[in-house]
């Protein structure tokens, strides 16, 4: 790793002026700081300064004090920006008012990561792409002239597209977390040049036609401090991963659910590890309105919707059939229907 | 105004004060390691895991994936369970480190999760056991009867690549006061 200043944010203001301190070439700010750690070992990034803003405190703190950092006033879920995922994950709040958040949070990484990793360093992680994290591959993201993985291993790449055609890079999105606060109509509050920002968390992502080099919107400078969103009671997620401990989904779904009596009143379902932003199903949520979560064979009926309009690459055709299976067993989950050879699990 | 930063807060603070800046090149660090005050000399990139083996002198946490992908570098900070390579050294600065040398008690008995590594013989080549140790007794100082389902939750980031983890779960088992299951299911 490169040496830096190592810079203690105490609060917003001392953040953002670090981060415009004209001695520093390229400043960053750090959360948890294992994405940015797992950049500099690699060598895809140098920064000069990194500015710590985990302790930020006053109005706004990014960190959340006490046994439950989440706060619940009405129907507003309240979260702050460097909460780690174990937080998320143990909130009792988050389990019984917006179960996705914390299961999501839950089945992401490790136990040693989770106790470190922050909400808003899982949203603004880079892709995993393994032509992207190679420093020997220098791919569009790194300002080269190819996206490597058309021609070469894409077995874990995008099926789905937001432009008009795939591409051209061709990653999808890291955050697992992203598609379970899209679900519950997350907003992100970020600051920067003393301008306060309400994000809808579908507008944080952009995908690749929209430039590659960045994969949010947000502008330099601007700061995560909390995350605002609604409950959402009945919801759940579910992960199709090749181990069932540690790794990264191949597919995965997050689904809020509103009963009327024993059928789905109406559906929210986000997909995750199937394009280069989190990727909404508004088609299979308007299939599964009337559906009995309890009649398998309906059920596997509406969420068949889900691979419509993939174009997969040479090596992840695989990924539209599990992309169905992933989401039934979301709804599943947020039902409380017992899925069959999991019992224990 | 109850969140964010208003215009009016901003300006009151902005200027004020600067933050706490700390390098570049090397910088004198106070940390708290298995209970002992320590000063080192490092530069801010160093790794907890560097400074714990490098000037602390304490090899137990061991670098292998240096990604935190294989908790072999697994060490407790404020009592939480963290992969020590990907933690800068300043990251723990007023926290307390505890590493697997920390584990043993004053009377030179090991941990009872040591203990039962040992008679359950739950490593082969032993590199990645204090990553495990440690993973483990995080887990029982929060959850002291631990289901085996949960026990495998706990040490999903420890990787055994001589594939001691029947023995690993049976030894978790023993040190909660629990079955030993024979198969490590």
């Amino acid at each position: 790793m490169n040496s830096f200043t190592y810079v203690r944010a105490r609060n917003q203001a001392e953040a953002l002026s670090s981060l415009k301190d004209a001695k520093f070439s390229l400043p960053v700010f750090k959360g948890g700081g294992l994405d940015l750690v797992d950049h500099m070992k690699e060598g895809l990034i140098a920064p000069d300064a990194l500015i710590d803003v985990r302790g930020v405190r006053g109005e706004g703190d990014l960190a959340g004090n006490g046994p439950d950092a989440v706060e619940m006033k009405g129907e507003v879920i309240r979260f702050p920006a460097a909460m780690t995922l174990a937080q998320a994950a143990n909130s009792a709040v988050l389990r019984k008012f917006a179960p996705v958040v914390a299961m999501t949070a839950g089945s992401a990484a490790t136990p040693a990561v989770r106790n470190v990793a922050t909400v808003a360093g899982n949203l603004l992680q880079r892709p995993r792409c393994w032509y992207y994290r190679n420093s020997q591959f220098n791919c569009l993201k790194k300002g080269g002239s190819t996206c490597f993985a058309v021609e070469g291993e894409n077995a874990y790449h995008a099926i789905f597209s937001t432009g008009s055609s795939p591409g051209p890079c061709h990653i999808v999105h890291p955050s697992n977390l992203a598609p379970a606060l899209m679900v519950c109509d997350a907003v992100v509050h970020t600051v920067g040049n003393a301008d306060r920002k309400e994000i809808p968390i579908g507008k944080l992502f952009h995908g690749p036609e929209k430039g590659v080099t960045s994969e949010h919107t947000l502008e330099a400078g601007e700061l995560i401090t909390h995350i605002t969103m609604k409950a959402r009671p009945v919801s759940g997620f579910y992960a199709i991963k090749e181990k069932q401990s540690f790794d990264w989904p191949l597919v995965f779904a997050c689904v809020a659910i509103e009963m009327a009596g024993e059928r789905i009143g109406k559906a929210e379902v986000v997909a995750g590890a199937v394009a280069p932003v989190p990727w909404a199903l508004p088609a299979v949520a308007a299939a599964l309105k009337g559906v009995d979560p309890k009649d398998e064979r309906a059920l596997t009926e509406a969420c068949a919707l889900a691979g419509k309009g993939a174009k997969p690459m040479r090596d992840n055709g695989y990924k539209v059939g599990l992309l169905s299976v992933a989401v039934k067993r979301a709804v599943m989950k947020a039902a409380g229907v017992a899925i069959a050879g999991e019992e224990g699990r | 105004m109850a969140e964010g930063v208003s215009r009016r807060s901003f300006i009151k603070t902005a200027g004020l004060s600067a933050a706490a800046t700390m390098g570049p090149g090397m910088v004198e660090v106070a940390l708290t390691v298995n209970g002992a005050a320590r000063k080192v000399k490092i530069d801010p990139a160093a790794t907890l895991l560097e400074t714990l083996r490098v000037d602390c002198n304490l090899t137990g946490a061991k670098e292998v994936c240096d990604r935190a992908s294989c908790g072999a570098c697994s060490v407790l900070v404020d009592g939480k369970l963290v992969c020590s390579c990907m933690m800068l050294a300043l990251d723990a600065q007023g926290c307390a480190v505890t590493t697997v040398e920390g584990l043993v008690g004053a009377d030179g008995k090991p941990d009872a999760v040591q203990a039962a590594f040992i008679k359950h013989d739950a490593l082969q080549c032993g590199f990645c056991t204090p990553g495990f140790v440690i993973a483990a007794r995080a887990l029982l100082n929060v959850n002291p009867k631990p289901t085996l389902a949960e026990i495998k939750g706990a040490l999903a980031g420890n990787i055994c690549r001589c594939g001691a983890y029947t023995n690993i779960f049976n030894a978790v088992l023993e040190a909660s006061g629990q079955a030993v299951v024979a198969d490590g299911g």
